[in-house]
């Protein structure tokens, strides 16, 4: 009896052994977080047998700085956004990745030159492009349809009420192109005080007529309870509810803001090895076109945004509503993040100065 | 025996000698059996308390003693840039910075940037001055290599900011790990270069203005759960106890749903599209383009958080109002009172303990309130609870969000001892 005690902890020991090769993914959960577990992890365990953990946050920005500063790392990679990655990487609470050893495209190009540009930095690998769309309802707007920026705060020809994100970052933005900045020249004149009082006049415009929103949940609901006619709002939510839930969204790509998201390398990860291994593997050509057949955000290599296919579990092609697809970036603003991140509190201040004003 | 030195035995001899020393069965002093017996008996309720003890300590005392400290403590700057500090720590406020400010300077920023610590740097001086965080980041990456001197010219070559009078204030500020500006930022407050405490820029005073709103909100919070939730307990405590439990159900249900659903609840009942607009439009109340805005705005977090809070309201009332005696009532009336007189001086004073814990419950359950006002509450509703998420999430400022958590901590206790003054935390009658 003691004897196959002992035999029985002894095996389920090496069992132990045997599987400590693994990786622990922090994730944001929903929609997105299916897509990294259908098109990175399920076919990267299957490749190479190393264990994906998938862990969820509201946002694994605030975990990684809590578990570095703390000592504590218990996740390998990170799925973060890309603010938060170069400041976290300036803060010395990333490990850096060396760009060297991610996967070449099939045609030979080296990675570096196939991401789309600050698609790597020192400690970060972008996974995907996502963006802050204007989105209407088109049972709302019988004849004439909005267009462009101009048309969200044009509450004469286009009525009823507007939802937006709470918070200055990509309002202002939004707000001085709808003013007739091009998107080129929109940080330039934001960095200026005039600038700024611009935007938030452009917003006042409107400040009687709209709700603002914090989840990304949110503005489909709001546009689908009828509460608002308008929304600017995270393209991938808008695309879910115009798919799944057969809502008459339409997007309007003039005036979209695009950010990347991408993994990164909590300081002192204990599993380091597996963690480049994994960040290599799904930063290729093909793992990348299939996330993006998951959840429309668009993949940030070049040599992966011709190979994405059809709309999961569809005969749709997945292309046309990608932010990075050629036809839908006209008049794309890539957010800066050099001005958000010297900015962010002032003008959030302000923002929410001006709200209660 | 008893040696001479317990006073035990000391006491027991003189009073009555050796012999009348009452013992126990195996010959031990009956008091020092006792003592030992109660001794054991005390370790025993320790041991006993020592989980929740230790669970207390562990869960509350010591993260709120953390969270004071992040508060008043950020070494970012001090820590990583230690020459400078130093020529900080040696010179008076408003000192123009000579070479040897220059050279300590350039030093540092080389040190750190090699060390992969001057985004931290940055980002401390960004919290005193916004938009400066770039400004160490990309001058980082150019004295990497080395810098030449004489080092002025060379820092302001490579950005004319070095030289503004401003950032040295902010500088200087940072330069020592305690500091008392989160606090300053949280009341909108900064120094100015000078070193003395003035008001941030007009457009961005906003901290003030979002307490007073909490405090402000929370108390009409608790009046309005006490108007409603008053005759709703005395309805229950007079009842007789078949249909009182009944209707107490009817209060509980609600208490037993999950805050979510009952605030999307009001969501889908109070948004200009539904249900109660609809219905006062099918009543002809108010026409198609009247429709009411009763959500997304202070209204919105006030009808749902009333809602939310009427039971920590009616529960302390209810179990106060049973234990009041009908009698004195009547007696009151026998002897020539009106209702009115009789409830205003016989009544109410008795249910002034279990409206005490009604109150107090509510209004602090209501300061700290964060899901529902930022669901409901639109951009007039924020409270300064969403702020301080906002700080932990947003901007991983957590000295920011750590002093403005502090202050309303504070505020809550100072008002807690008001009401000990004022009513008296004996009196307070839970259930």
């Amino acid at each position: 009896m003691k004897k196959t005690l002992i035999l029985t902890t002894a095996l389920c020991g090496m069992a132990f052994g045997a599987s400590a090769q693994e990786v622990n993914l922090l994730s944001w959960g929903g929609a997105y977080g299916n897509s990294h577990l259908e098109a990175y992890a399920k076919p990267f365990t299957a490749e190479t047998g190393i264990a994906v953990n998938i862990a969820d946050a509201d946002n694994p920005a605030t975990p990684i700085k809590a578990m570095v500063e703390a000592g504590n790392v218990t996740s390998d990679v990170a799925s973060v956004e890309y603010a938060d990655a170069v400041r976290l990487c300036d803060e010395g609470l990333l490990e850096t990745i060396d760009a060297s050893t991610l996967a070449a495209a099939e045609d030979g190009t080296a990675a570096t030159d196939d991401f789309i540009e600050g698609g790597v930095t020192d400690c970060f690998v972008a996974t995907d492009v996502y963006s802050m769309v204007q989105v209407y309802d088109d049972s709302k707007f019988a004849d004439a349809k909005p267009a462009g920026p101009a048309d969200f705060f044009d509450l004469e020809k286009f009525p009823g009420k507007r939802t937006m994100r709470k918070g200055a970052k990509f309002n202002l933005e939004f707000a001085l192109m709808a003013d007739g900045v091009p998107a080129a020249e929109v940080y330039d004149v934001l960095g200026t005080p005039e600038g700024v009082d611009r935007a938030f006049a452009k917003l006042d415009t409107i400040k009687n007529d709209v709700i603002w929103w914090d989840a990304g949940a949110q503005p489909p609901q709001y546009l689908a309870d009828g509460e608002v006619t308008m929304a600017y709002a995270f393209n991938g939510r808008i695309f879910d509810a115009a798919m799944n839930d057969d809502k008459p969204f339409k997007i309007i790509w003039d005036g979209q803001i695009y950010e990347m998201e991408g993994w990164v390398i909590p300081k002192g990860a204990p599993n380091m090895e597996e963690a480049l291994q994994f960040i290599t593997y799904s930063t290729g050509t093909a793992p990348q076109a299939r996330a993006a057949e998951f959840i429309s955000y668009g993949p940030p290599r070049k040599s992966a945004a011709a190979a994405v296919g059809n709309i999961e579990g569809t005969e749709e092609p997945m292309a046309p509503h990608l932010p990075t697809t050629e036809s839908n970036m006209g008049n794309a603003l890539g957010s800066n993040l050099d001005f958000w991140v010297d900015h962010d509190s002032e003008l959030n201040e302000r923002f929410n100065a001006w709200l209660a004003g | 025996m008893a040696s001479p030195l317990d006073p035990h035995a000391a006491i027991v001899t003189e009073a009555g000698g050796l012999d009348a020393t009452l013992t126990t069965a195996d010959g031990t002093p009956l008091k020092r059996a006792l003592a030992r017996a109660s001794r054991k008996s005390r370790w025993r309720a320790f041991l006993l308390v020592l989980p929740l003890l230790a669970f207390i300590v562990i869960t509350f005392v010591v993260p709120i003693g953390q969270m004071l400290h992040r508060s008043v403590y950020n070494d970012g700057f001090a820590a990583n840039m230690p020459q400078i500090s130093g020529w900080f720590a040696e010179t008076e406020p408003g000192t123009v910075p000579d070479d040897a400010a220059f050279a300590a300077l350039s030093a540092d920023l080389q040190a750190a940037a090699e060390a992969r610590t001057i985004g931290i740097v940055g980002t401390r001086i960004n919290y005193e001055m916004p938009g400066t965080r770039s400004l160490f980041t990309s001058t980082g990456r150019k004295v990497r290599g080395g810098v030449e001197p004489p080092y002025r010219e060379a820092l302001l070559e490579i950005d004319g900011k070095w030289g503004e009078p401003e950032l040295w204030a902010s500088m200087r500020n940072s330069s020592t790990a305690y500091t008392g500006s989160f606090y300053l930022a949280s009341l909108d407050r900064t120094r100015d270069t000078n070193g003395d405490i003035v008001q941030v820029n007009e457009n961005r005073r906003v901290y003030i203005m979002l307490f007073m709103r909490t405090l402000w909100l929370s108390a009409l919070v608790t009046v309005m759960t006490f108007l409603l939730g008053f005759p709703i307990a005395h309805l229950l405590a007079t009842l007789p106890l078949r249909r009182s439990n009944l209707l107490m159900i009817l209060v509980l249900l609600p208490f037993w749903t999950s805050l979510l659903v009952r605030t999307t609840s009001w969501m889908v009942l109070l948004q200009q599209q539904g249900v109660v607009n609809d219905l006062l439009i099918w009543m002809g109340a108010i026409d198609e383009s009247g429709r009411l805005k009763m959500m997304y705005n202070q209204i919105g977090s006030i009808i749902a958080m009333t809602h939310i809070l009427l039971p920590f309201m009616i529960l302390p009332l209810y179990s106060v109002m049973r234990t009041i005696n009908p009698s004195y009532v009547r007696a009151a009336k026998s002897l020539g009172a009106t209702s009115w007189t009789a409830f205003r001086r016989i009544y109410f004073p008795q249910t002034l303990p279990g409206l005490g814990a009604g109150a107090l419950l509510v209004f602090i359950l209501a300061v700290g309130y964060y899901i529902t006002p930022a669901l409901v509450g639109g951009a007039s509703g924020q409270l300064i609870s969403n702020m301080i998420a906002e700080h932990m999430t947003g901007t991983l400022n957590w000295s920011m969000a750590a002093a403005l958590a502090a202050i309303l901590l504070a505020g809550v206790l100072i008002l807690y001892w008001i009401y000990d003054r004022l009513v008296g935390i004996d009196n307070l009658k839970l259930g």
